[in-house]
């Protein structure tokens, strides 16, 4: 079979296909750069209860990205159980080691999330547990070294069902 | 007396690194929610968590109501020496509970 129809015509299929690649496009663009850019908005801005939480733990020094490695699922249909797991790169000896690690949340009723403390005998620096998210949102986890330098990671979580919204009936 | 499950290894090599597994049975009450007329339910949730190997502390949490109702928590040890690795969980309107495990160190 031969397509008669003049080339310039465009068919029913291709303006089908142009708008769905848009469309899809045009989704997925603003899935994924949505949530960072408010998250980075939250944490410059002084006043976020993540931002002040982050001040108290952190203190005078230095928060900086690496080191740290935040694993959650990048989308949650249930907020009331999100996976969470922070490995945090160090050799764990006597005198180098993981003090403490901090999970903090930007939009849930109360910032923290956790704080764990740990010592040069844990051996490796890797802890997991579960969350509730009450929203799509960004996580932040947080490592206090041994030498007093913190380090982090952030990663955003897309929740379909927030926690805490459902009531008891 | 709350349910608790334990994965620790019976035996280890000294020297290596272990995993341990925590779960207890725990409703997690955020203090965020409210009832069907409206009147807020009080929070109760466990708020502390500390593992000690042979009566050193290894590991400690602060829990706060982000984390689950059931709480698991998993965190890494270096098998020192034989002996007994105990979990005590400590929470709102006085809720504790402990648990021991025995590990042999090769």
């Amino acid at each position: 079979m031969t397509d008669k129809r003049p080339k310039i015509l465009a068919t029913r299929r291709d303006v089908l296909a142009t708008a769905g690649s848009l469309v899809g496009g045009g989704l997925i663009g603003g899935l994924g750069l949505a949530p960072p850019a408010v998250a980075q908005t939250q944490l410059k801005s002084p006043a976020s209860p993540m931002a002040s939480a982050i001040r108290r733990i952190v203190g005078e020094a230095k928060l900086k990205p690496g080191k740290v490695k935040l694993d959650v699922p990048p989308l949650s249909e249930n907020g009331n159980s999100v996976s969470l797991r922070v490995s945090v790169d160090s050799p764990m000896t006597s005198t180098n080691y993981v003090k403490a690690i901090h999970v903090l949340t930007e939009k849930n009723p109360q910032t923290y999330v956790t704080s764990v403390r740990l010592g040069a005998r844990a051996g490796r620096a890797d802890i997991s547990t579960r969350m509730r998210l009450a929203d799509t949102q960004s996580v932040i986890a947080i490592a206090e070294m041994s030498d007093g330098s913190f380090w982090s990671d952030t990663a955003t979580v897309i929740v379909t069902l927030g926690a805490c919204l459902e009531d008891v009936t | 007396m709350a349910r608790a499950l334990i994965n620790v290894p019976a035996k280890a090599k000294r020297g290596e690194i272990i995993t341990i597994k925590t779960l207890i049975s725990h409703v997690m009450e955020s203090g965020f929610r409210h009832d069907q007329f409206g009147a807020k339910i009080p929070r109760d949730i466990i708020t502390s968590f500390v593992c000690t190997y042979n009566g050193e502390e290894i590991f400690q949490a602060v829990l706060y109501p982000a984390i689950t109702a059931n709480p698991f928590i998993t965190f890494n040890t270096i098998a020192t020496e034989s002996g007994t690795i105990a979990f005590m969980w400590q929470g709102d309107n006085g809720f504790s509970a402990t648990e021991t495990v025995n590990i042999a160190v090769e």
